[in-house]
């Protein structure tokens, strides 16, 4: 079949593959099921260095396509669902995002116990959907990949958690699968509107070519489909979740959670939302910009007062993603983009910090900062880890976080009118925020006093470790430093989007 | 009389020879054969499962009082898969000490009831519906007081026959009334003979009530769900599948002939309203009392009630869109349901527990039951990439497709309603799976028929929905009845 010609569908084939590599491994001993995750994950770095590759190749051939390398094959004809497949720059580096979490995510759960050939298995079926949601552009399959992706929690979760295991697990499953609930009615909504000649689609760019959505149906659908969205991007009042499941995850799921699935969220807000019903985007838009404003800084001052570090993350997650929609709400170019850095930034240090937590409870039986500290003098090379994750967060110039956040506000700056001066200013002082729940837990945890003497006996990171978090670092680095390698490839992504933001707000001006 | 056409209903007449070979061999067959009724009659229905694929010449049987179509001759093969799979996971119940003797009946009397619902799918005239009805109906009650030996099985079976009867005397009394309007009892004279009658009309409103109100019994829409949860706890694991899945849906598919064919010029101002409120009934209470249960049994009783409302969903779109999604639904839910039944069945048999607590740690005595019974519980709750997503979707399409704001708003408590099954059907996953226990069910040896019963059905809840060509399929099957929707 031509599809397979595509070097796309590969990103959904290579996990299937492993899954089925996994589930021929005998249940006694690792070792196999960890080669078969190594080379999974080894494979899906590959190909997505090799899309960027291609991608830069195409465009700098002067491709200006809106999306490249698509193709599709039809799947369910009497509805015209296809299963449609392109990218354009943003889904190749949210790609190359996932395919380092997963990377990363495998080597820490090195020594995954009890089950480790479960684990990966369903940890790799969360990848497919992960995956499979960024390579889609219908909205049937977009939507498929991304329940694929919740449903692994559960058992993720529940099986391989900590804590209050089985209440987190149940409320995340069913609070994510709420949201997808609303989404489900506004794709049907989309669908049944999606042409003026009744040749309806699911294909995102056919349905924004046509932009045949009637105002009217724009208007609830919108709503539907950001919410949606937005619980899994974990915006206030629909974030509870997030520090729940979060804090009972296991590492690797945590990273990959907080690390790609949240993305999933900011990435369908606009790429179907705000994309799909532009009209609705700029009259309802000011309804989740206060939202988002409160995510910034209501995580922000919830991570302040927690004590366990996995909570910390989580509500400075809520504060970060929120973030990611607010600069998505800001419909223009240089904070889209932003979002898009931020996106990768949270990614890749919410997932070193989880990676990093991981492996200091795994050490010291306990995540209470209270009764921790001193750990610099322990664990060198996990203390150094978690300043670095730690300076990326409050935004440090060189590191990810300070090239994301800094672009945000720029774009958000060019809006002149008083409400979104105020919530700009409101979300910049979540910087300062940021910075003191950073530094306190820096401080008590790595340079205190060692609080318990049983700790001074621990090891540093093992090889696997050094490996897993020193991806990640390096990636931190690399946006930090090099910020215009990943703008040049994102920010043409946002022309189309920004371009029918216009458009309907132009159309709305003259009616 | 024109016998050839006998043709038209093969699937009828394969059907009765199975019977009669069955009744045969059970009558005449020496004692020591009788322990390979189950096992001839399986494979006998095997063979005429996979016959009654054959497409053959299809028309109007009768005068008209009876209609085979290519939409009711594929509501027939899949009630034949369904069938199959009951009769695979039957086998090694029925040679059990305190069925044995009565094993020819169990098969005898499903094949009849069987009969009596192809019947019911392709009558065209009331008087050879109820016929079907009756005939699909009564002998249940048997089947469901098969276990002699618990007063449960006899409490449901007493429960099932008053019940039945009472809903034939309403459904009866609701013909009647259209008898008394239209001057006849086929489909086509009496929607001729309605589109003439003013929709205000309260004969009318009452007759398609006590309609809906009899099918209603037999699908367990709320408020006619009373008997189910008893019925389906009381009764044998093995019939107890078969009216779970097999007689709703053959019973659905009735319903949405009689309300599309019949009264269909009465759509708009009296029957989609009614089941408007129905659905939304079935499926919240359905659900809402499903979350109590800790019986099994009990638990996929109130699921199905939530699963018929679900199929519902398809007859009120009244559409071809909505009459493929529904057999697609009706498909689904046939695999799914007879796989979590199976799982049911094989462990009640050896252990006899029931209960989801029994059900604590199973994942590690017997991996393959718990990942059976996961993958029916996520297709029942409608998880990807398992069929019962795709049916999901599919039929929230077709309901949406009437494009009004009101079936928007259905479609929208429906999927909300989705949340609360899956927070049921999660746990039983978590029972499975989570939940750890000293004393967990043993390895449980069960028999290769039932395991092929369970094979079949995993491998129809995987591919259903990733081979898109059982749902194009039954889409052109409903294009080319279009026909039947000419009064909506």
């Amino acid at each position: 079949m031509e599809i397979f010609n595509n070097i796309l569908i590969y990103f959904v084939i290579v996990p299937l593959l492993t899954i089925l590599g996994l589930a021929f491994c005998s249940n006694r001993g690792i070792g196999a099921v960890r080669a078969v995750a190594v080379a999974g994950a080894t494979v899906l770095m590959a190909l997505a260095g090799y899309l960027v590759y291609l991608f830069l190749q195409a465009r700098g051939a002067g491709d200006t396509s809106e999306m490249i390398l698509c193709s599709e094959v039809t799947w369910y004809a009497p509805l015209n669902i296809k299963l449609a497949l392109g990218v354009d720059g943003v889904s190749v580096v949210m790609i190359l995002l996932s395919a380092f979490i997963v990377f990363a995510g495998v080597f820490a759960s090195w020594k995954m116990d009890p089950l480790p050939k479960q684990f990966f298995l369903w940890f790799f079926l969360l990848s497919t959907g992960v995956f499979g949601f960024f390579i889609s552009i219908d909205l049937f399959t977009m939507f498929m990949f991304y329940e694929v992706a919740l449903i692994p929690m559960y058992l993720l979760i529940g099986v391989w958690g900590s804590g209050n295991k089985n209440y987190s697990a149940m409320k995340l499953t069913l609070m994510l699968m709420g949201g997808s609930a609303f989404l489900m009615l506004g794709i049907i909504g989309i669908y049944f509107h999606s042409s003026a000649d009744g040749q309806w689609t699911m294909n995102i760019l056919e349905i924004a070519k046509n932009d045949a959505i009637p105002h009217s149906w724009q208007m609830w659908l919108f709503p539907l489909t950001f919410i949606g969205f937005g619980v899994l991007g974990a915006m206030f009042p629909f974030h509870t979740w997030s520090p729940d499941g979060h804090a009972s995850a296991p590492t690797a799921v945590s990273m990959l959670h907080a690390g790609v699935l949240m993305k999933l969220g900011g990435y369908g807000c606009f790429r179907i939302a705000i994309y799909l019903m532009p009209f609705a985007a700029n009259e309802l838009g000011w309804i989740f910009l206060t939202l988002t404003g409160i995510s910034i800084v209501y995580g922000a001052f919830s991570a302040c007062v927690q004590t366990d570090l996995k909570y910390i993350n989580a509500y400075s997650s809520v504060s970060h993603c929120g973030m990611v929609l607010f600069a998505v709400l800001m419909f223009n170019t240089t904070a889209m983009t932003g979002a898009v850095l931020q996106m990768l930034s949270h990614g890749l240090m919410t997932a070193l910090f989880f990676a990093l937590i991981g492996m200091i409870y795994g050490r010291t039986h306990t995540r209470d900062i209270r009764d921790m500290g001193g750990l610099m003098h322990i664990m060198p090379y996990l203390g150094v880890g978690y300043v670095l994750a730690g300076l990326a967060s409050l935004g440090l110039p060189g590191l990810s976080g300070f090239v994301a956040e800094m672009t945000i506000f720029v774009g958000s700056y060019m809006h002149t009118d008083i409400f979104h001066r105020v919530l700009t200013i409101a979300a910049t002082c979540s910087i300062v925020i940021t910075a003191v729940y950073i530094l306190r837990v820096v401080a008590k945890l790595l340079f205190g006093d060692v609080q318990n003497e049983h700790h001074r006996e621990l090891t540093d990171a093992s090889w696997e470790e050094r490996l897993s978090t020193a991806t990640l670092i390096i990636a931190v680095a690399i946006i930090g430093c090099f910020p215009n390698f990943f703008v040049n490839i994102i920010s043409d992504s946002f022309l189309p989007i920004v371009g029918a933001l216009e458009n309907a707000a132009h159309a709305a001006g003259v009616m | 009389m024109d016998y050839s056409q006998f043709l038209m209903m093969p699937q009828e007449i394969g059907l009765l020879i199975v019977f009669l070979l069955v009744f045969i061999y059970d009558t005449f067959m020496p004692a020591r054969a009788q322990r390979f009724l189950p096992i001839f009659t399986t494979i006998l229905f095997a063979i005429y499962t996979a016959f009654s694929f054959i497409p053959c010449q299809m028309g109007e049987l009768f005068g008209g009082m009876m209609e085979t179509n290519p939409a009711t001759w594929v509501m027939k093969c899949i009630l034949n898969i369904g069938v199959f799979i009951v009769f695979l996971q039957a086998i090694k119940w029925t040679n059990e000490d305190f069925v044995s003797v009565r094993r020819g009946e169990f098969y005898e009397l499903i094949l009849l009831t069987l009969f009596g619902m192809f019947l019911m799918i392709s009558s065209r005239h009331f008087l050879l519906f109820v016929i079907g009805l009756e005939t699909a109906s009564l002998p249940i009650a048997a089947l469901t007081a098969f276990e002699k030996r618990h007063y449960e099985s006899h409490e449901a079976a007493a429960k099932y026959i008053f019940t039945a009867i009472f809903s034939s005397a309403i459904f009866m009394l609701g013909i009647s009334f259209v008898y008394g309007m239209s001057g006849s009892l086929y489909f086509n004279d009496i929607a001729n003979a309605l589109s003439l009658i003013s929709s205000k009309s309260i004969l009318l409103f009452v007759a398609v009530a006590f309609v809906i109100a009899g099918v209603g019994f037999k699908l367990s829409l709320v408020p006619f769900h009373q008997w189910t949860a008893d019925v389906y706890q009381g009764a044998p694991t093995a019939v107890t599948s078969y009216l779970s899945v097999i007689s709703k849906g053959a019973a659905a598919f009735a319903f949405l002939i009689i309300l599309v064919q019949v009264f269909g010029s009465a759509y708009h101002q009296v029957w989609e309203w009614m089941l408007y409120a129905i659905i939304i009934l079935t499926i919240t209470i359905g659900n809402l009392f499903a979350i109590r249960q800790h019986n099994l049994k009990r638990f996929l009783a109130f699921s199905s009630i939530s699963q018929a409302g679900y199929i519902m969903l398809g007859v009120i779109a009244a559409s071809t869109v909505g009459m493929a999604s529904m057999i697609y639904y009706i498909l689904v839910y046939i695999f799914s349901n007879l796989a979590a039944f199976g799982v049911i069945a094989a462990i009640e048999r050896q252990t006899g527990k029931v209960t989801m607590d029994d059900y604590n740690g199973l994942f590690k005595t017997n991996p393959w039951m718990a990942f059976t019974m996961m993958l029916a519980m996520f297709s029942l709750g409608g998880i990807p990439p398992f069929a019962g997503f795709f049916s999901k979707f599919f039929i929230f399409v077709g309901a949406a497709s009437t494009g009004s704001v009101a079936i928007y708003v259905l479609v929208f408590i429906a999927l909300v309603n989705t949340i609360i099954s899956l927070y049921y059907y999660l746990l039983v996953v978590k029972a499975m799976f989570i939940r750890q226990d000293e004393c967990a069910i043993p390895y449980i040896d069960s028999h290769w028929t039932e395991e092929l019963g369970m094979t079949i059905s995993v491998m129809g809840i995987i591919a259903v929905g990733i081979a898109s060509n059982v749902y194009t399929f039954m889409s052109q099957i409903s294009d080319s009845v279009i026909h039947i929707f000419h009064l909506i």
